[in-house]
């Protein structure tokens, strides 16, 4: 199969390493991956503020960035239930609103993507260390993803997965909330973060991106040795 | 002049985040409860049908509410009460006052009641005179502290065992315990009398059943009971969305209220009152009115998006999953209702100018729409009200920095030549921070920049 990818905008510009741990553990399950050079950022964080009309702006030039592609796979379960559950809605009675939902049924979250679309669960990867894993809320409640990410983690040869306490709360990252309200989002952190710290794995494991700023970012004051990993960069080691 | 709200919110979150303790001892609370919410949300055969049938029989009384208020007046009159229509809060304050000074009464028992808490009655009560008691364990320990509830279900929920037994102490006199049974009982004895006392009771109400004219009250303390059954005359304040349209329909949404809110298969006493006391009857009050309050429902109820907000059974559910409430608490919120149902009706009862920051106030996790039993889009519904706040009354400033985002991402030479730039400045940027990155910084770091990015390797990559 051709695999788009659609890669998140700060994936792009300041962790790389996950979308090149994308393409190629989609390569080695033997697909065809292209990155279409015109896509840019989704429009969530507009979305988010309430500024829908640059959203749907964004979701229209998504629309032409993605027209014809057979699968969109992106490495962030935020992004894309952006383009699954949010451009249907801010297109809603926009004559191109069932183009929208025709890329809503065509795009998928990495791990969704394997393991629902492919039917694959052991991806020939190799971790050696304790590992536990954060359930982004994107793709937890928008998208209904919860044993995807753990079927591929288990398949992973020398990974032992360790569940952590406060499994389903959110980090608390939220995009703009997250420097609009940083006492609450910094105290989400906390609560969240030091649940994953008592599992005593050594890498926290997520499909998005953007929690992995913010745990990661709240470790890194805290001076904790856990390093934060997207699911990509484990599938994609050997 | 007090502070705007926000300001408020946001002085308050800053001191309840700061909190470590009594985050703890929340987070410590609200465990027990998910332990048994689990336990009986397992008992169902499907709860998540349940949760549709509980939504329907919400979203088909609200969807018909003109008929089923009208319904619902006609056969709680045929029963003997009285309806009355609040069009606000000052409207039902001066009905309930004036049943009051009519009934020749003195002193008012009340069972719980957020709508009464909504329009300030015990304050417009006591300002003209009246003793007004709450009889309800939680909100009479609210009353003696002289605070709001804390959560519109769990009013003290905030409060440890030794703080009220304190309480106790000086307001009634009596030796500190630690036993929650005794500390009951405290109080109980304390209202006996009060009880017998009274000439009114005020309550709420759970449901108000259409079809027969009936009142549904839930509760767990038997006190309700007491309020309804031993004053001369009941007044029950209810909001127009609390009625149904079968008495059928309490069989899903009694169980629902129990166990979403409370972790409880049913709640202790689930009463019905249909009318005042009959002839031939042996208790029960002389006169029963329904004070039925709009107070801004109405404008919800145009708002087809939104709605569904008016399903709301007041349950808590989803103040007790959600992790704002759980690191502010119910104060912050500056609300009758906390939490994520608060956040969303609040900017509609109160104006979206003054309390839309609530709807900012979120993460968007949707922990709240998951555990809603009536299947309220609460997580949806913020946003909605972001975008609703943007268009009536948005800043510039928040609109050129969107307007220009939009413009950059449109472009993707720019966006890519900007975020070369970003990176290169990055180093600096984490020393220099600029409005949006202090607030991260101070608590959290930031990735340092890669280079090059993704879209510059691609070409190499995935030739
Ligand atoms: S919005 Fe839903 S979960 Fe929250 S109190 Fe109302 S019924 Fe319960």
């Amino acid at each position: 199969m051709r695999v788009d990818l659609f890669i998140p905008c700060f994936v792009d510009q300041l962790a790389p390493r996950v979308g090149l741990a994308t393409a190629k553990v989609l390569r080695g399950l033997g697909h065809e991956v292209a990155f279409r050079e015109a896509q840019t950022c989704c429009g969530q964080p507009s979305f988010n503020s309430g500024h829908w009309d640059v959203a749907r702006e964004a979701a229209l030039r998504a629309l032409d960035v993605f027209r014809g592609a057979e699968a969109v796979v992106g490495p962030s379960a935020s992004c894309v239930a952006m383009m699954r559950k949010f451009y249907p809605e801010v297109l809603a009675g926009h004559p191109r609103a069932a183009e929208a939902a025709d890329l809503a049924g065509r795009t998928f979250e990495l791990g969704e993507f394997i393991v629902r679309r492919l039917g694959v669960t052991d991806v020939g990867a190799r971790w050696e260390g304790k590992a536990t894993y954060h359930d982004g809320c994107h793709g937890l409640r928008e998208l209904g993803l919860r044993r995807e990410a753990r079927a591929l983690l288990g398949a992973v040869r020398g990974l032992t997965l360790i569940e952590a306490e406060e499994q389903e709360t959110c980090c608390g990252f939220g995009g703009l909330f997250s420097v609009k309200y940083p006492m609450i989002s910094t105290a989400m952190a906390q609560v969240k973060s030091d649940a994953l710290v008592r599992t005593g794995a050594d890498i926290v494991v997520s499909s998005d991106p953007s929690c992995l700023l913010q745990i990661g970012g709240y470790l890194g004051r805290q001076g904790k040795a856990v390093r934060t990993l997207h699911l990509a960069e484990v599938l994609a080691s050997r | 002049m007090s502070p705007a709200p926000r300001d408020r919110f946001l002085e308050d979150a800053a001191a309840a985040t700061a909190d470590d303790p009594q985050r703890g001892f929340l987070r410590g609370a609200l465990g027990g409860y998910y332990a048994s919410r689990d336990v009986q949300k397992a008992r169902y055969r499907d709860w998540e049908k349940a949760r549709d049938a509980a939504a329907l029989a919400k979203w088909t009384a609200v969807n018909r509410l003109d008929r089923n208020l009208a319904r619902f007046e006609e056969a709680f009159v045929r029963n003997g009460g009285v309806v009355h229509w609040a069009r606000d809060a000052a409207e039902a304050r001066a009905i309930i006052l004036g049943i009051c000074r009519e009934a020749g009464a003195r002193s008012v028992i009340k069972s719980k009641c957020m709508t009464t808490e909504e329009i300030h009655l015990n304050d417009a009560l006591e300002a003209e005179g009246f003793g007004v008691v709450e009889s309800d364990l939680g909100e009479f320990i609210q009353q003696l502290r002289k605070e709001p509830p804390f959560h519109f279900v769990f009013p003290c929920m905030h409060l440890r065992r030794d703080a009220i037994s304190e309480l106790f102490g000086k307001h009634l006199g009596t030796p500190p315990t630690d036993s929650p049974e005794e500390l009951t009982m405290i109080a109980r004895r304390h209202l006996r009398d009060l009880y017998l006392r009274a000439d009114i009771g005020i309550s709420g109400a759970n449901f108000l059943v259409a079809e027969t004219g009936q009142v549904s009250i839930t509760e767990n303390e038997g006190n309700a009971r007491l309020t309804c059954a031993l004053p001369r005359v009941h007044i029950a304040l209810a909001g127009i969305e609390k009625v149904i349209e079968r008495l059928d329909d309490l069989a899903v949404l009694l169980p629902m209220l129990a166990t979403a809110g409370a972790g409880q298969p049913m709640t202790c006493y689930n009463t019905l009152y249909a009318g005042p006391r009959r002839a031939g009857e042996a208790d029960g009050p002389e006169a029963f009115h329904v004070v039925l309050l709009d107070n801004r429902r109405t404008a919800l109820l145009a708002d087809p998006e939104q709605r569904d907000a008016l399903h709301c059974i007041r349950c808590g559910a989803c103040l007790n999953v959600c992790p704002i409430f759980k690191n502010i608490g119910g104060f912050a919120y500056g609300t009758t209702y906390q939490g994520p149902i608060g956040s969303v009706i609040t900017p509609h009862l109160r104006g979206l100018r003054n309390w839309n920051h609530l709807s900012g106030a979120s993460s968007l996790c949707g922990a709240c729409t998951e555990a809603c039993p009536v299947r309220i889009d609460l997580h949806h519904h913020l946003l909605r009200n972001r975008r609703n706040a943007v268009r009536a009354h948005g800043g510039w400033a928040d609109r050129l920095f969107h307007r220009a985002f939009g413009w950059v991402i449109a472009r993707p030479r720019l966006f890519s030549l900007g975020g070369r730039l970003f990176r290169a400045a990055l180093p600096v940027l984490r020393r220099l921070p600029l409005p949006y990155l202090r607030p991260w910084l101070r608590t959290r770091t930031l990735p340092e920049a890669a280079e090059p990015s993704f879209r510059q390797q691609a070409k190499e990559v995935l030739r």
